[in-house]
């Protein structure tokens, strides 16, 4: 198999540039994304990426394979490879830093944007705060979110507008604590979301849906702030 | 030598997982500037593979719980070598920690009243071990790890820390009082070496499990901050305690919780036997995992091993239903199904016991911080430093952890740490600059590898000093292969030496962190060789073959490695709790 | 909150909303047009005269070409918005968007004027 990587290596290139590389798959058995690039590093050590976890739930080795936004460490090569052909590319809509390393920081600070954290006016009681089970299916599809950034670099709108779109990741966040029973500040979340473009610049096109590899609806997400802000402002 | 950037703190935690995390909540949450440095972004961090849950007495499952069986659980679980006031004040403590958890937002699952969702889990009971199993392991579904991890890194974005992401600690500064001082760290991103400089240096940087070549751990958990303390002469405590949980995805090295037996999952042989019922009549499946994965590879020795090699076993949870699997432990099938291509909920999934847990670590008070031992044996802390999480040994896990007891070692300690270090800094601190020669000390290993001309590629090394691991230092153990592998490794040493780092780039240099990981496995693999081939007997995670039975005359104590001389010496282990009487050491039957 | 001075109402859901209005507002329009023409198959320019200058439609007709205005301006301030970015191409992107909102507000100014006056000859007759 040929494996073709985008390589940028600052100091040493003045332009991005495809390596290719030559790989003996296993005959026997399927290999991740990842595996080949732990092989290939172990030869190559000046190829970067970043990996943690290797099970798909760290969120570090977000990329592009052959056109699709993944986790290295849970796609199969024969998933993604092409004619015997595999092509690694760094997450699109990001600064590349090197290599397949992005930089992340526009990101994070969406995700920061949102609030992500509980607020609750109350004081704590001695125990937990109850929640009942209905109340605690709402977080399901939403608090499992690894902030890999695979659904956001994936939409349209946030290479547009990446410093005013929110993007899905986040939306997905903030929607979390919207729908958490136990957080109190519903309204002014809500009022700082009502802009024409942190939510509302989401047109639906679902590359998140597609993209995402823990099999989360960011769409699904957007479309109940929205319902959400429809009703708070009637 | 260039002057090295200066970074000021009044803490520094090295580490981003949850004990990390949790202490620095809690330092600026009382406004002291206070700096979490990572290797990686800290929702990267290996705490966010912890699956089954954290053990904890708070009564939700049981109304009439109580932590003192959850303290005998623990002192039990670790074979006796357990410290037993730090456990009692975990085990004590532990209730108001998760509350505090569930108040910062972590999504618990919920009993049928709104309480929070707690499993069985292995090597729990009720009163004292007389009641039955019990379930006291609050969970999150099966990725409670995750969740506290992201909620803790949430906590911390709203009170505040400073974070320095990817970058990479290189060694502890030492200034010439022996007071630990901060840290030589590279910004990976950009290759600058920096020295950050705080009140108190607070190492969180979680295990080791990659000195082995299977292990469920993360590929950054090379043990970075065990060797950091080694180089500046703290002494790693019971470091020959390594856990091998008993159901890693076969040939993956990917766990499946515990909770899937906690949840009624059981292991079977090649012949369908449910052979957990012959070593643990009582507890079966859901005693200790020591006692489980002994299990398992006696029946695999014993040519009862599942598949064409018969080198595993099978865990069992078809019987669950899909409904059970699908609410309890989504995580799992998902697992499953993308690593070892078997649906749970029709087949059984090939298991083996896989390095999972580094019990040993650096000696620390409850309150976190390192202790070491003069020469006539008495502990004295190390001014300065402090540990908490995997990397710690403080010990409450002893000879053997019980499942659910580390998530709530991270956020207990860390929370204490974080604690005593706000009094410690509302007193004051004052130390003497570190001199230059200091911070040459802290940098030689970058420069060595900055230096290299030539040599062998490091991640050959790192190969087969993980398969030298494996061989020798797995579930169970023999002087023989012991010896053999001590004097392999100080082969090893002279090849890291030699070794060579061709990308001098400063860029993200991930080959440069490597090459760094590589110096720190080396220390730990080194620690383990020499505990493990001292402590001649068998106790919790340590079982030697040359000596198969526990010997409490001469072996109920801490071991104590100093790297300076490669020496073992003995620390005692802690008997006194405050509030409840001692639990002296008995046989363990499960 | 991201402020935007040149979007239409400021705020998103209004935006929003505005614009799902509109697009209504616009298809019931649309319907009208082509149920009359359907159910007159051989219309002729009185009975299409006699049709838009009845009250009903004269209202609705004015409604439907401001719809046409906000939804048009709705929908190309989003897009200039997303091309004309300064992220992608710096400050000279205020500039380039100044004109090209300038040429958009012109040309629905002019086709508003235009649409109402045609609308409107048709009770008064043409010169």
């Amino acid at each position: 198999m040929r494996v073709s990587i985008f390589r940028f290596v600052p100091g040493m290139d003045a332009k991005p540039r495809m390596q290719d590389y030559e790989f003996e798959l296993p005959r026997d058995r399927d290999l991740m994304v990842l595996d080949v690039l732990e092989q290939l590093k172990a030869h190559d050590s000046s190829i970067s990426y970043r990996r943690s976890c290797r099970e798909g739930v760290c969120g570090s080795d977000g990329m592009n394979m052959n056109g699709k936004n993944g986790l290295a460490c849970k796609t199969p090569v024969s998933e993604v490879a092409k004619r015997d052909r595999l092509e690694l590319r760094p997450l699109p809509g990001l600064p590349v830093i090197r290599d397949l390393v992005v930089d992340m920081s526009q990101f994070y600070r969406q995700y920061e944007r949102v609030e992500p954290y509980l607020n609750n006016d109350s004081p704590p009681p001695a125990q937990e705060r109850l929640q009942s089970q209905e109340e605690r299916a709402k977080l399901d599809g939403l608090y499992e979110c690894i902030l890999c950034a695979c659904c956001t670099t994936s939409c349209p709108s946030f290479w547009w507008n990446p410093d005013k779109f929110l993007g899905p990741a986040a939306l997905l966040q903030s929607y979390r604590f919207l729908a958490d029973s136990r957080d109190t500040a519903t309204e002014e979340r809500l009022a700082k979301l009502d802009d024409p473009y942190s939510v509302f610049r989401c047109r639906g096109v679902m590359n998140c849906v597609n993209s995402c590899p823990k099999d989360l609806n960011p769409t699904r997400a957007i479309n109940q702030i929205r319902t959400l802000l429809v009703k708070s402002g009637t | 030598m260039k002057k090295l950037r200066e970074m000021e703190f009044d803490g520094l935690i090295v580490g981003g997982g949850g004990a990390g995390l949790r202490a620095a909540m809690q330092l600026s949450q009382s406004g002291y500037r206070t700096a979490v440095l990572s290797k990686v972004f800290p929702t990267r961090s290996h705490t966010v593979s912890a699956q089954g849950g954290i053990t904890c007495a708070i009564g939700s499952e049981d109304p009439d719980d109580d932590w003192r069986w959850h303290m005998y659980d623990t002192v039990k679980g670790s074979d006796y070598i357990g410290d037993q006031e730090a456990i009692e004040y975990m085990c004590n403590v532990g209730p108001q920690v998760v509350y505090e958890l569930e108040h910062m937002g972590l999504p618990f699952s919920r009993t049928e009243t709104g309480r929070i969702y707690q499993r069985p889990f292995g090597g729990q009971s009720k009163d004292f071990g007389k009641g039955g199993q019990a379930s006291r392991t609050c969970a999150a579904e099966d990725r409670t790890g995750h969740a506290l991890l992201h909620t803790l890194y949430q906590a911390n974005l709203k009170a505040e820390t400073t974070f320095l992401s990817e970058w990479f600690a290189a060694d502890l500064v030492k200034n010439q009082d022996g007071v630990i001082v901060g840290v030589v760290a590279i910004c990976v991103e950009t290759g600058e070496i920096v020295f950050v400089k705080s009140k108190v240096t607070v190492l969180a940087t979680g295990g080791a499990g990659r000195i082995y070549a299977s292990t469920t751990n993360a590929l950054t958990n090379t043990g970075d901050g065990v060797a950091m303390a080694l180089r500046s002469g703290v002494p790693i405590q019971d470091i020959e305690m390594w856990q091998f949980h008993p159901t890693g995805i076969h040939g993956m090295g990917i766990l499946v919780t515990e909770g899937s037996r906690g949840e009624g999952g059981y292991l079977i042989n090649c012949e369908g036997e449910r052979f957990m019922e012959r070593y643990a009549p009582t507890a079966k499946d859901l005693a200790s995992r020591d006692v489980v994965s002994r299990s398992m590879v006696i029946e695999i020795n014993e040519g009862r091993g599942c598949g064409p090699d018969k080198d595993h076993v099978y865990l069992k949870l078809d019987h669950l239903g899909i409904d059970v699997l699908d609410a309890r432990l989504p995580g799992i099938m998902e697992l499953c199904k993308t690593y070892a291509l078997v649906d749970p909920a029709i087949e059984p999934i090939p298991v083996v016991p896989t390095c999972h847990y580094m019990m040993g670590g650096i000696a620390t008070q409850i309150n976190g911080q390192a202790v070491t031992q003069d020469t006539a044996g008495n502990d004295c802390p190390v001014q300065g430093l402090y540990a908490v999480g995997e990397v710690a040994c403080v010990s409450v896990h002893g000879a053997n952890r019980l499942g659910g007891n580390s998530l709530l070692d991270l956020v207990v300690f860390g929370r204490a740490a974080g604690i005593h270090i706000q009094d410690v800094l509302r007193q004051g601190v004052s130390y003497r600059e570190p001199s230059s020669s200091d911070l040459e000390h802290a940098m030689e290993r970058i420069q060595r590898w900055e230096n290299s001309e030539s040599g062998e590629n490091p991640a050959d090394v790192r190969a087969d000093l993980q398969r030298l691991m494996q061989d020798s230092f797995s579930v169970f153990r023999t002087e023989e292969k012991m010896r053999g592998a001590l004097s392999q490794l100080a082969e090893m040493r002279k090849r890291v030496e030699h070794a060579h780092l061709t990308d001098k780039t400063e860029v993200f240099n991930t080959a440069r962190v490597e090459a760094l990981e590589l110096d720190n496995l080396l220390e730990v693999a080194e620690a383990t060789a020499v505990a493990a081939e001292g402590r001649r007997e068998s106790r919790g995670a340590h079982a030697r073959v040359d000596y198969e039975e526990r010997d409490d005359e001469n072996w109920l104590c801490h071991s104590l490695y100093f790297s300076q001389d490669r020496s073992l010496r003995k620390r005692a282990v802690n008997f006194n709790p405050t509030i409840v009487d001692p639990f002296e050491p008995v046989a363990r039957v499960y | 909150m991201v402020v935007s001075a040149t979007s239409l109402s400021r705020s998103g859901l209004t935006d929003f909303l505005l614009q799902r209005v509109s697009a209504i507002v616009l298809g019931l329009y649309g319907l009208c047009i082509v149920g009359f023409l359907l159910a007159n198959p051989e219309v002729d320019y009185d009975a299409w005269v006699q049709y838009m200058a009845s009250p009903v439609m004269l209202l609705f007709g004015t409604l439907s070409i401001v719809s046409l205005g906000v939804h048009a301006w709705i929908g190309m301030w989003t897009i200039g918005t997303d091309y004309l970015s300064e992220h992608k191409m710096g400050r000279r992107a205020v500039f380039l968007r100044l004109i090209y909102q300038g040429l958009v507000a012109l040309s629905i100014f002019v086709y508003l004027l235009v649409g109402l006056a045609i609308l409107w000859q048709f009770p008064f007759g043409s010169a």
